[in-house]
């Protein structure tokens, strides 16, 4: 009786013992892991990555769909801090760019709306008809309301 | 009349420095004459800069009102130093930690230093309410005038939301070469305690104490001069001893009251607010004469100039003109310094103006090159002269790898930056440069990271508002699909009559 309850209770030890250690070597599951890269990326929604966003790039790097370098607006730190987290090697980043923020040439706005559509943080103002200004302390610098702009009115200018 | 001693609470290493102060203190302070023109910055205190209220072209007065603190911000309003005309709002070359020039507002002096006028019967503080004197004091545009430049006001009314025991007077000024304070100390020790008394009405308490330093005998004796005096036994004066930097704010709490400021937290966190002198004898000016903030004393020495000494000079005057009047450059001056020989910051001109932290302007012939930086050899001499018993050994390691988890969970945001490390560091290692580097890049990796939280937020708040619309949308048409096949064919037929009826009469 005596032998059988120190020998369960050894096995209950044993297993303890390695789920502990599996959790903290292992990443938890996906989702934890796409959340832990997300939160490491700038969030500027861009998709000069190739994927529609932060959230989906995370989910790409998470499944090995994408490498860790296609982010420009993270730069060398984020790719760093990527490789650190999924044990992957540091790749040099595929293009590097500098932090720009969006400016609109009030005098040549038509108050057209397309670039306020195509903002992904809201960070232009504007109604119909009426001149359109950017929020730049939001703006994340993501490009995306430069091509709908049907008179060329919006200049990426570097942050200074 | 000498001062009483008490037990005091001991410091965490610390250095005796060689104190060269005795040049600049043999003679009383000197009154610099009105300049030709003042240049006064808009951001002279720590927050947001004030907005000019002037524009180019208009009159000022002594003592007017030019730049205003934005409502809701850290700051500090800027008066003009003189009489005169705005001839320009530019950049202009100034002494701060980042960049080398800021906006200023620019004024030609007429010389007649009309001042604005003041109310012919002085409020009596005693008979306001506390917090109506203390936004009698945010009008002052006073500061912190030890050199940290904490807008005072502010400060007293984080102060008041805690439980506050003691008011210390810090007239320590531990540093080398600066001895502005303790002239100050000598020459208007009343102005000084005055200052200490209203400060004490504005936070409804009654225990002061004034912190001087051992090595300054004559400060002392005025001071216990005045006290004796006025018999105010809620002002107690307290010699501390002479260890750099025993006149930080924390140190200084440690040493008078024996109570430890926890790790990032406040003086008032243990019951204390700590007032430089100078800041004190500013309050006095501001509440009994009505003067706001617009000179200072400032320490004019080094061997790089010939005649070391004390000055009050207006805001705005260059450090050119001042060190004129301190008998000018030796042949021997190489480096100018604003602030003192630990903490202050070199200059590569002497156009940069007087503001409200410069308490000192250093000029010193060219230090002996401490030899070429070696390998760290653990010594561990470092952590024992640290005041904020930190490990600097092993925190210059993290700054050298970038590890942002162990410079924190090392304190790294404790340091003080006073130097005491570098000094002692037998391999000539630039410790407090490497730390300052490292808090820098610390603070915009937080940045960073905030500005992604917040992107974050609004792409999702974004996207949440884009499906509501898109259902939002979806109802209504499913709802106008609903109401066409409720009515059925009849009212279909009849809605198309009428619209062919309104194309006919718009033909």
């Amino acid at each position: 009786m005596g032998t059988a309850i120190l020998t369960i209770a050894a096995i209950a030890l044993l297993a303890g013992l390695g789920l502990s250690v599996a959790k903290r070597r292992l990443p938890a599951n996906d989702d934890d892991l796409v959340e832990q890269v997300n939160d490491l990326l700038p969030q500027t929604q861009c998709a000069q990555c190739g994927y529609p966003g932060c959230r989906p790039f995370a989910a790409a790097v998470v499944s090995g769909d994408a490498k860790i370098n296609l982010c420009p607006p993270g730069g060398d730190a984020t790719i760093l801090r990527l490789a650190d987290l999924l044990g992957r090697e540091p790749l040099p980043l595929a293009v590097s760019v500098q932090p720009l923020v969006a400016f609109i040439d009030e005098s040549r706005c038509i108050g057209c709306t397309h670039c306020r559509n195509a903002c992904p943080v809201d960070a232009i103002v504007g109604a119909h008809q009426l001149m359109h200004t950017i929020l730049s302390d939001e703006c994340t610098g993501c490009e995306l309301c430069v091509a709908p702009c049907p008179v060329d009115c919006i200049d990426m200018k570097p942050i200074t | 009349m000498s001062a009483p001693t008490y037990d005091l609470g001991k410091l965490h290493g610390g250095l005796r420095l060689s104190g060269n102060k005795s040049e600049s203190t043999s003679q009383s302070i000197v009154e610099i004459p009105i300049p030709d023109q003042l240049i006064l910055p808009l951001h002279q205190h720590v927050g947001d800069p004030a907005q000019p209220i002037v524009g180019i072209g208009a009159r000022v007065l002594k003592g007017q009102l030019i730049a205003e603190r934005p409502d809701g911000t850290l700051g500090a309003p800027v008066h003009a130093s003189s009489s005169g005309q705005v001839i320009a709002i530019e950049p202009w070359p100034v002494v701060r930690r980042y960049g080398d020039s800021a906006p200023c507002i620019v004024i030609q002096c007429d010389g007649k230093d009309e001042a604005i006028p003041v109310a012919e019967t002085p409020i009596d503080y005693r008979q306001l309410a506390a917090e109506d004197l203390l936004s009698t004091i945010v009008k002052g545009g006073i500061v912190g005038l030890g050199g940290a430049v904490f807008p005072t006001a502010q400060k007293l009314m984080q102060a008041n939301s805690c439980d506050i025991d003691y008011l210390l007077l810090n007239g320590v000024e531990c540093e080398s070469y600066i001895s502005c304070d303790d002239v100050l100390m000598r020459e208007r020790a009343g102005e000084i305690v005055s200052g200490a008394q209203i400060l004490m009405h504005a936070l409804q308490i009654s225990a002061c104490f004034i912190a001087v330093e051992s090595d300054k005998p004559e400060a002392i004796r005025a001071l216990a001069d005045v006290l004796a005096k006025i018999d105010d036994e809620r002002v107690v004066l307290r010699q501390v001893p002479t260890v750099y930097p025993s006149g930080g704010e924390d140190q200084l709490v440690q040493l008078v009251t024996n109570r430890e400021v926890p790790s990032g937290g406040l003086p008032s966190d243990v019951g204390c607010l700590v007032q430089n002198v100078a800041t004190a004898a500013a309050i006095h000016d501001w509440i009994v004469n009505g003067q706001p903030l617009i000179s200072r004393v400032t320490t004019v020495t080094g061997d790089g100039v010939a005649k070391p000494v004390n000055v009050r000079a207006r805001f705005g005057t260059t450090v050119a003109n001042i060190v004129g009047y301190a008998g000018g450059y030796t042949d021997r001056a190489e480096q100018l310094i604003i602030g003192g020989p630990m903490t202050g910051k070199s200059v590569s001109t002497d156009d940069v103006p007087l503001v409200k932290a410069s308490n000192c302007i250093l000029v010193l012939s060219e230090a002996p090159s401490p030899g070429p930086e070696l390998p760290c050899i653990r010594c561990g001499d470092c952590a024992a002269v640290c005041p904020v018993q930190l490990l600097p050994q092993q925190l210059f390691w993290y700054a050298c790898a970038d590890n942002e988890t162990k410079l924190r969970e090392f304190g790294l945001t404790d340091c003080i930056e006073c130097g005491c490390c570098d000094l002692v560091c037998p391999s000539n290692i630039p410790l407090t440069a490497e730390f300052r580097v490292a808090k820098g890049r610390m603070r915009e990796l937080a940045d960073e990271k905030a500005r992604a939280a917040r992107a974050r937020q609004r792409f999702e708040a974004r996207n949440q508002r884009l499906e509501r619309e898109h259902a939002d949308r979806n109802a209504e048409l499913s709802e106008q699909k609903d109401t066409a096949k409720r009515a059925g064919p009849a009212a279909i037929a009849e809605i198309l009559k009428r619209k062919q009826q309104s194309d006919k009469d718009s033909d």
